[in-house]
């Protein structure tokens, strides 16, 4: 962590301008009240929104064909820390984090509008390659997704493997032990690394696909729902380890677990619709203390409240 | 209660059990009947084709001295032009079933293209043969050359080339073309089976395209493109009329060179150009060698089933 206190006039406006002012007024106008003073008991260290991995996410509208799915989404990202996304079903949130890193793009049809920017630099500039924006920002699916016909060791290496440049043998048993042991996964597999990779239980499957996205060295990791198929043991396991990865990593985080938020998450971003086939947008966002203990705005107590619909 | 059991027992479910029995006995009849009409091809080949296997000179058709002498060139024929036929098609195979799942710009570009593929398997076996013979033929004459030229230390193209085109090569293209929509069809199935969740983690490790298409669609396809593969073989082996029509072919050769004027046969089109003006014992030698064939095709339909297990398995 570089910057603790974070300089508001200087630093982060080189990144984008008003960085910080955005960040306390997303697009409702209700601006939580406190700085950048942790929320959670398990936060370490102050937020920063300049330190490396911040993203900042500016007027972002999501398409598919001529369908608004999200519309105007204003939104700053700490680096190195959890943000959570919340809402309900169809509200965009998942949508929102395939346009972090240029997923969203791979349906035929779907494209998005505005700035998402990665340490000022904007991923949707135009001569930026998809392909390299994933590689700086990884991504953990909702359903563990190892490579069948990959081993263990091999899933780890797979962005490696993928892009023909699988390291010589020391370098893999390094890099392969040193992923896996910061997927808290190492102890369980070392003794198995030649077996295929779905021969793991569904909850050590999403670590290693947590080593893999790790392996090729993103700024930043998103996770849509990652505990939403697993049993209470093993997303505890998952949540221990976003909040050890948020040490080198920002992590984003799509739940409907809202407890979950409030236990893992720095940053807490409402979503919701008007209804059906409305497009989401961001009612409101703020450190994560403030969201579930005095949210701004009705909509976003009446959720956490249980109180939607 | 038990007068209930039996009342309901004994109304709808007494007609849907004779339902039941009519549609299970048809089901085991049409089972029974696909075993038996396979036993009694097997049955006329061997009864009909055996005496054929002891004859010697005289009984048997293209002056052959014993019943090997006769048999070993056409299946070694027969194999060879499959054999290349099969490199052919492969890639072309893999190539268009791609372009119609994972490279088609559209879902409808992709109908488009599988609906393409679809009527060129339409094309009857002779307008390939005539195709092959009027037009590939001489069009395949200065490549020969060309081959001979540059690569003549290979012994596939070493001694001197066809003038008329009507070699293995030009008859192996043509079987290929015949055998491609068999084997797309197959690869485009198991490609658009590739699931969604691969395809996503290969992109969101930073692939491309193609790294995707290699590391996430292929190996998961493998057993597909396999099965595909030997579909096509097996296709190929019994491929008669293109390749009677094209083929300039010498019965007793075995042959490794595919553009010289003299070429081995393959068993099919023998028996297809032989037969009209066989008779008597010639006739059961004919028989034999489909007897031959038969066990060939079996082979590689065998050898394509473990295959595909194997490539399922791993």
């Amino acid at each position: 962590m570089t910057a603790t206190v974070p300089n508001p006039t200087a630093a982060a406006s080189d990144i984008a301008p008003g960085a910080l002012a955005a960040s306390t007024a997303p697009a409702t106008g209700t601006a939580p009240t406190t700085g950048l003073v942790p929320a959670t008991a398990t936060v370490t260290a102050p937020l920063s929104f300049d330190a490396p991995g911040s993203m900042s996410i500016s007027d972002v509208s999501c398409y598919y064909g001529s369908h608004l799915a999200v519309a105007d989404v204003s939104l700053e990202i700490p680096g190195r820390a959890v943000t959570a996304f919340i809402g309900p079903s169809g509200c965009g949130k998942s949508t929102l984090l395939r346009a972090i890193n240029r997923m969203h793009e791979v349906i035929p049809s779907a494209r998005a509008e505005g700035t998402i920017s990665l340490d000022g630099v904007d991923l949707y500039a135009k001569g930026v390659d998809p392909v390299a924006v994933r590689s700086k920002v990884g991504m953990v699916f909702q359903k563990p997704n190892p490579f069948p016909a990959m081993s263990i060791k091999d899933n780890v290496l797979a962005g490696l493997i993928i892009k023909g440049q699988r390291p010589r043998a020391s370098a893999a048993d390094e890099l392969v032990e040193r992923c896996l042991t910061r997927a808290h996964l190492w102890d369980e597999v070392k003794d198995r690394l030649r077996k295929p990779g779905d021969s793991l239980s569904g909850g050590q499957q999403q670590r290693l696909c947590i080593a893999r996205a790790i392996a090729v060295q993103p700024d930043v990791v998103l996770m849509d729902e990652p505990c939403s198929a697993l049993d209470p043991i093993s997303t505890l396991a998952i949540e221990e380890l976003m909040r050890d990865l948020a040490r080198d990593y920002t992590v984003v985080v799509v739940t409907h677990n809202m407890a979950q938020a409030n236990r893992i998450s720095d940053i807490t971003a409402f979503f919701s619709l008007a209804s059906a086939g409305q497009p989401g947008r961001l009612i409101e966002s703020g450190p994560t203390g403030d969201i579930f203990s005095a949210p701004k705005v009705i909509a976003t107590r009446d959720y956490i409240d249980g109180r939607f619909g | 209660m038990t007068d209930s059991r039996v009342a309901v027992s004994g109304g709808p479910a007494g007609r849907r059990s004779y339902g039941e029995r009519v549609f299970s006995g048809s089901m085991k009849g049409a089972a029974i009947a696909v075993a038996l009409i396979l036993v009694g091809v097997l049955v006329f080949l061997a009864a009909k084709g055996g005496p054929a296997f002891g004859d010697g000179e005289g009984d048997l058709p293209a002056h052959a001295t014993n019943f090997l002498a006769l048999a070993l060139p056409l299946a070694f024929g027969s194999v060879w032009v499959a054999v290349v036929a099969l490199l052919f098609a492969a890639l072309p195979a893999i190539g268009v079933a791609l372009a119609a799942t994972i490279y088609a710009p559209s879902a409808r570009f992709g109908r488009f293209l599988g609906a393409v593929l679809d009527l060129l398997a339409a094309v009857p076996s002779v307008v390939f043969g005539l195709w092959g013979l009027k037009v590939l033929a001489p069009a395949m004459v200065p490549l020969f050359e060309w081959l001979h030229a540059k690569l003549g230390w290979l012994p596939f193209f070493s001694g001197d080339p066809s003038v008329t085109g009507r070699t293995v090569l030009t008859a192996s293209v043509v079987v290929a073309v015949m055998i491609l929509p068999i084997m797309a069809a197959m690869c485009r199935e198991s490609f658009a089976l590739t699931p969604p969740a691969l395809i996503e983690a290969a992109y969101a490790l930073g692939a491309t395209r193609w790294e995707m298409v290699r590391s996430a669609v292929l190996p998961v396809a493998r057993s597909g493109i396999v099965a595909g593969g030997m579909l096509g073989l097996g296709r190929a082996l019994g491929e008669t009329m293109a390749v009677a029509m094209v083929l300039s072919a010498t019965p007793d050769l075995i042959s490794f060179n595919v553009i010289s004027s003299e070429n081995p046969s393959t068993i099919a089109a023998f028996i297809a150009s032989t037969f009209p003006e066989s008779t008597g014992s010639r006739v059961n030698a004919l028989i034999a060698l489909g007897l031959v064939l038969f066990g060939i095709s079996l082979l590689v339909s065998i050898a394509g089933r473990r295959i595909a297990k194997k490539g399922a398995q791993a």
